[in-house]
């Protein structure tokens, strides 16, 4: 893939005086949603802030579709950042605010015009738009500040904790619209410690700690690579629960085998997935048991972040 | 061949940050001790008026002009006009930062110089405006009363010198509001640089004359259409010097702010956002 379609870290690192932001970072993010996911101070937002020209790395280069951050008269043409500040010009309304910003992008009065309103309806606040931002609930600041990253249409959307603030439903159309703008070919960079969402939306993620990438890529690759030092945990519902067992107890690669309380079906820790489906696959064959369900346990972004970096840091 | 200037689009985005400043700082309940210093000459003529018509007052001719020269020189250029550029124009960067929104303008595709451009025209647009409505108004409310009186005579040369005021008026907020703007971005704490400043343009009268050109105020003097004679206890020790020729106060007034708007550039160049540690 050429490195004009990518944002890419190279030998980056950010220290804040004696304070270390990120150390050695190399990254190569492609088109999709990525997700940065680590504790507080870890460093996602010195990435995300690296990445569009608000910090300065103390050492390496970056480029965002081929293009410097201390360009931000070429960059923020493509790029839109929302950032966790929860602040604003003062005295603004939310369509101000929008055609405030598109104005800056050299739009046209009637360009700026539609455009601002095609961002309030994707946020669904265009009732709102008239009011002050001042007198915007939490929820609402969150969502304006997402219609103001993505109002000039960018290709690539860097979201810093966007969930924050949202309430379920709104959460659950802001995951959609990010799903939708990555399947517009957007870069759709996210921060967030709500992991059992972000696992659901995230194509690939990057795992941080203390200013250092510890993991990165899609979860599950991820995870086969722990497989020695953490057996996938798979959940097979089954007759015949006890004769599995025995069977799988003979092989090398299975390292625990627990069976659930309700006596109809196991829990396998395997090193080798593969061999353990090609084994299960071949007793299905033979008749020996009947499979009603197979399914990895701790192959998400939760597990692997617990694996990897603990669960301290206020990751939930 | 080298690349063409995109002027167009840096006047459309001047203009954006030109509109976006109007609204968001000048129709502020912060901008209020700008429009009290501004509205306080003509305040003071108005009253001055009131004494005319009244009686309470004589007309002087002369010294009536005179004394608006003093007003507007110890009070206007010193007071009124040097506190509300530190007010304005300090804030254009720093308040910001304070308020922790001058991210916006860095996420916006902008080139950081024509962001210092359009911030400081902005500021330097209201400043004039007030301050130039104020003088005019001031001078004229004199004017009309040394028209009514037997000083009508000077009243139509000292028309001719409000030109002369509104043009100092003009370039005290252009200079003023280039020694601010590049203080509120050097400074964490810019009220000692400011005190600093203060105390300098305030003893300038008692500074040898190569030290009084390290200044705003001394140009501006120069320029001043009546020279006020310096009075007071501390008169024995002043040190007159010769008044910068307004062919050398203007451009040099004018290179200082093109000089201060490149280094201020620069800073805003290498600036990153880092809130918390403001």
């Amino acid at each position: 893939m050429s490195g004009d379609n990518q944002i890419v870290f190279e030998d980056v690192s950010k220290f804040y005086g004696e304070v270390l932001g990120v150390n050695r970072v190399h990254l190569s993010i492609p088109p999709g949603i990525t997700t940065l996911v680590g504790p507080n101070g870890s460093g996602k937002t010195t990435l995300m802030n690296l990445m569009t020209g608000l910090v300065r790395p103390t050492r390496g280069r970056i480029r965002v579709l081929g293009m410097s951050p201390n360009e931000p008269e070429r960059l923020f043409r493509v790029l839109g950042y929302c950032t966790q500040f929860d602040s604003f010009p003062k005295g603004l309304t939310g369509y101000d605010f929008l055609y405030t910003t598109l104005r800056l992008h050299a739009k046209g009065r009637a360009e700026a015009h539609q455009l601002a309103m095609n961002a309030l309806e994707r946020v669904s606040m265009t009732e709102a738009a008239g009011r002050r931002i001042a007198s915007y609930s939490k929820g609402m600041r969150q969502r304006i500040k997402l219609a103001q990253a993505i109002c000039h249409q960018p290709s690539v959307l860097v979201l810093d904790e966007p969930l924050n603030g949202l309430d379920p439903m709104a959460r659950a159309e802001a995951i959609a619209l990010f799903r939708a703008l990555a399947g517009e070919g957007l870069h759709v960079i996210i921060s967030s410690h709500i992991l059992h969402e972000v696992d659901r939306i995230s194509d690939q993620v990057v795992l941080l700690s203390n200013g250092y990438v510890v993991a990165e890529g899609q979860i599950q690759a991820v995870r086969g690579e722990m497989h020695q030092e953490h057996p996938l945990q798979i959940l097979v519902r089954c007759t015949q629960p006890g004769l599995l067992a025995a069977r799988l107890f003979a092989q090398d690669h299975v390292a625990e085998v627990k069976m659930h309380n309700d006596r109809q079906g196991l829990l396998v820790s395997t090193r080798d997935p593969d061999l353990f489906y090609e084994l299960l696959n071949q007793l299905v064959l033979e008749g020996t048991v009947e499979v009603s369900s197979v399914a990895p346990a701790d192959d998400d972004v939760h597990s692997v972040y617990e694996y990897l970096i603990g669960t301290e840091g206020g990751a939930a | 061949m080298k690349a063409k200037l995109p002027w167009g689009l840096w006047r459309a985005q001047v203009l954006a940050i030109l509109r976006l400043e109007l609204k968001k700082n000048f129709a502020r309940k912060r901008a209020i001790p700008v429009y009290l210093l501004a509205a306080s000459p003509l305040a003071l003529y108005a009253a001055h008026s009131i004494g005319y018509a009244r009686g309470w007052n004589q007309c002087t001719g002369h010294e009536d002009l005179t004394d608006f020269a003093r007003v507007f020189q110890l009070f206007v250029l010193r007071l009124a006009i040097f506190f509300s550029a530190v007010a304005v124009f300090m804030n254009l960067f720093r308040g910001e930062v304070l308020e922790k929104s001058l991210h916006y303008y860095f996420l916006a595709p902008v080139r950081r110089e024509v962001l210092v451009v359009g911030k400081y025209l902005s500021a330097l647009l209201v400043t004039c405006v007030l301050f130039g409505v104020s003088t005019a108004l001031s001078y004229l409310m004199l004017l009309s009363h040394l028209s009514q009186t037997k000083s009508h005579a000077l009243a139509g040369p000292a028309m001719a010198e409000l030109p002369a005021y509104l043009g100092v008026t003009v370039l005290a907020c252009v200079g003023y509001g280039a020694v601010f703007l590049i203080l509120g971005l050097l400074f964490r704490n810019p009220i000692f640089p400011t005190v600093g400043v203060l105390i300098w343009e305030s003893i300038l009268v008692f500074l040898p004359s190569i030290l009084k050109k390290f200044s705003v105020i001394f140009y501006l003097e120069s320029l001043c259409p009546v020279k006020v004679p310096f009075h007071g206890g501390g008169a024995m020790f002043a040190i007159s010097a010769d008044p910068t020729p307004a062919y050398l106060a203007v451009p040099g007034l004018l290179c200082l702010t093109v000089a201060v708007m490149v280094l201020a550039s620069l800073c805003i160049r290498r600036m990153e956002i880092r809130y918390g540690t403001e």
